[in-house]
């Protein structure tokens, strides 16, 4: 069987007053189809920069993208994008901004009535149809996400793709959102690429993780298979000894292998790379 | 005891409220008046004192007994008109009269009338160039290139200097035995035009170009037609600095207007002030200070419809509008 998505070899320069910067030095990854990647990195290594060139928001300077045996040129619906921000239409209530995706999706194959549907089953799967004339200033940042989420999901999209999706909600409602997430991928069994930097998250939601160099000419650093059973439960995983493994694994990786160096003052270096090696070691 | 509490808090809100509301505008307004009286009694012209309240208040009222008397002349004259018609008519059935139109001098409110309606029809005109072409310059960076110093240019000038060409336009190219519109408000309507697209022309561009970045990025991985892009992401997300600019525009649309009446003697409020110097009879400087008055509290009202129109469209109500 061909791979699903094929990310081949990717590069990208941009210019810069200083001559070209290279932010991303041959990436190749191969994802199956109802896979769930994570893309896991310090801030600055590239991550987004990979997820906006499958996204095809970036033109990769070398290598390519194939979308099930096709090369991927420029955005489309059919790798749809949960943003960080959820970049809702803030002048469109909760329905309209599904609706116009909708309508841009399937305006020639679904009725008025099944694109209705359509909508109010997608709002349903992230349980927000109780705001579906809300609009964005008058719903929670949680519930924001819980739109652009449905959004994204309402185009049907082969690949979903998620930057950070979860990192501007507080602990509580993320870890809400993260069995939502959890539960729709066992529904829907899309196959999902997620950026984030929160350990954590990646070992509970992955299939795969991908860890990634830091820049400036980032790539995969290690990847690791996440074997555990779904459904995953947080609770009973924090003291499954797997789960431990996996999480120590990320966190050598991230503080010890890649750990970040920054030019800050001597002094605040020296405690935070204590702290850092603490927390490797826990 | 509690609602007694609540009740005395709202009252206090209430009274802060008319205190600011209403109390110190009137306060400002009455040291105005008193200032107004004190100075223009110290003020003295080749026609008499400057116009003080008193005096501006009693020109004001025989504007409008003159605007009632003008009235009930051009009633008079229709039905004359129409009597003699009615007379030519019953001796000879074959006649058929033909109504003149009244043409007795304008009064003031006649002059406000036209001020504001060519008013209305050059903003309205701009404002149907300016939207446009503001939306192609804030989403296209080379038509903003290829537009920006021609912007630049005109821009600053002055409605003084284009009223002898656009006169001379209108003349050469107006020829119509039969005119729909007046030379005069051509004239008057494309010299405010000219002057006041440029706000709403740089706002809307301004706006449309600083479409947050997220948001265009969702268009684009929804592929939207451009149609749709500029209706549902680009429009929306200017409306605020639109009305910026729109605002802006009538102001000054307003302003431009008066000079341009003025010095081209067209019809207007512009007019009226130009023919009371002229006039200068003792009543002259009380009249013209009316029609300042005038001039001003029109001005306020048309912004006051705008930001009314502003509410209206916009999609946030929380935003505070002033």
């Amino acid at each position: 069987m061909a791979t699903h998505l094929d990310i081949s070899h990717i590069s990208i320069e941009f210019p810069t007053p200083k001559g070209p910067f290279k932010a991303l030095d041959n990436v190749s990854l191969k994802i199956e189809k109802g896979e769930f990647v994570s893309l896991i990195g310090h801030s600055g290594c590239g991550k987004s920069t990979v997820l906006n060139i499958v996204a095809g928001l970036y033109d990769a300077t070398e290598g390519g993208i194939l979308l099930d045996g096709r090369e991927v040129k420029g955005p489309g619906p059919e790798r749809a994008v949960v943003f960080q921000n959820h970049s809702l239409l803030p002048w469109l209530t909760s329905y309209q901004n599904v609706e116009l995706a909708v309508k841009q999706v399937f305006r020639k194959t679904k009725s008025k009535k099944e694109m209705h549907d359509w909508i109010m089953h997608n709002l349903e799967l992230v349980h927000m149809t109780h705001a579906a004339d809300k609009r964005p200033d008058e719903i929670s940042g949680g519930m924001k996400q819980r739109v652009g989420i449905a959004r994204a999901l309402a185009m049907e999209p082969s690949v979903l793709l998620m930057d950070e999706p979860f990192g501007a909600l507080d602990a509580l409602t993320r870890a809400h959102l993260q069995d939502s997430l959890m539960e729709i991928q066992k529904d829907l069994n899309n196959t999902v690429i997620m950026i984030t930097h929160d350990v954590d998250e990646a070992v509970l939601l992955s299939d795969r993780i991908v860890m990634m160099t830091n820049g400036p000419e980032a790539t995969v650093g290690e990847i690791l298979h996440v074997d555990l059973e779904r459904p995953r439960d947080r609770l009973a995983l924090a003291k499954d000894p797997r789960y431990v493994d996996y999480r120590t694994q990320v966190l050598t990786f991230l503080y010890e292998k890649q750990r970040k160096v920054e030019p800050i003052q001597a002094a605040t270096k020296s405690k935070k790379t204590a702290a850092s090696a603490k927390v490797a070691n826990a | 005891m509690i609602p007694n509490v609540t009740m005395a808090s709202l009252k206090d809100k209430i009274s802060t409220f008319s205190f600011k509301g209403i109390l110190l505008p009137v306060f400002g307004i009455l040291v105005f008046i008193l200032l107004w009286q004190v100075g223009a009694s110290r003020v003295h012209t080749s026609l008499g004192e400057f116009p003080g309240p008193v005096v501006v208040y009693e020109q004001w009222n025989s504007l409008v007994a003159e605007h009632q008397r003008e009235r009930v002349k051009e009633d008079k004259f229709y039905v004359r008109q129409e009597e003699r018609i009615a007379e030519r008519q019953a001796k000879d059935p074959s006649y058929v009269g033909t109504l003149r139109d009244y043409t007795g001098k304008p009064t003031f409110f006649d002059q406000i009338f036209t001020s504001l309606y060519t008013v209305l029809a050059g903003f309205g005109l701009a404002s149907l160039i300016a939207i446009p072409l503001g939306i192609l310059i804030g989403l296209n960076r080379s038509v903003y290139s290829a537009l920006n110093p021609v912007i630049q240019i005109f821009k600053p000038v002055s409605p003084l200097a284009w009223l002898p060409l656009v006169t001379m336009v209108v003349s050469a190219s107006y020829v119509s035995d039969d005119p729909l519109f007046s030379k005069s408000f051509l004239t008057s309507m494309f010299t405010v035009t000219l002057c006041c697209m440029w706000p709403t022309l740089i706002n809307t561009a301004v706006g449309v170009a600083a479409v947050e970045k997220d948001l265009l990025n969702v268009s684009k991985v929804l592929r939207l037609g451009w149609m749709t892009h500029v209706m549902k992401i680009v429009i929306p997300s200017a409306i605020p600095l639109m009305f910026t600019g729109l605002r802006l525009s009538l102001g000054i649309a307003w302003m431009v207007l008066i000079a341009a009446e003025m010095l081209a003697q067209n019809p207007g409020l512009g007019k009226f002030v130009w023919d009371e110097f002229q006039n200068g009879s003792s009543n002259s400087l009380g009249r013209i200070m009316v029609a300042v008055l005038m001039i001003g509290f029109i001005g306020y009202l048309l912004d006051r419809v705008m930001l009314t129109i502003q509410r209206f469209v916009s999609w946030d109500k929380t935003q505070v509008l002033r």
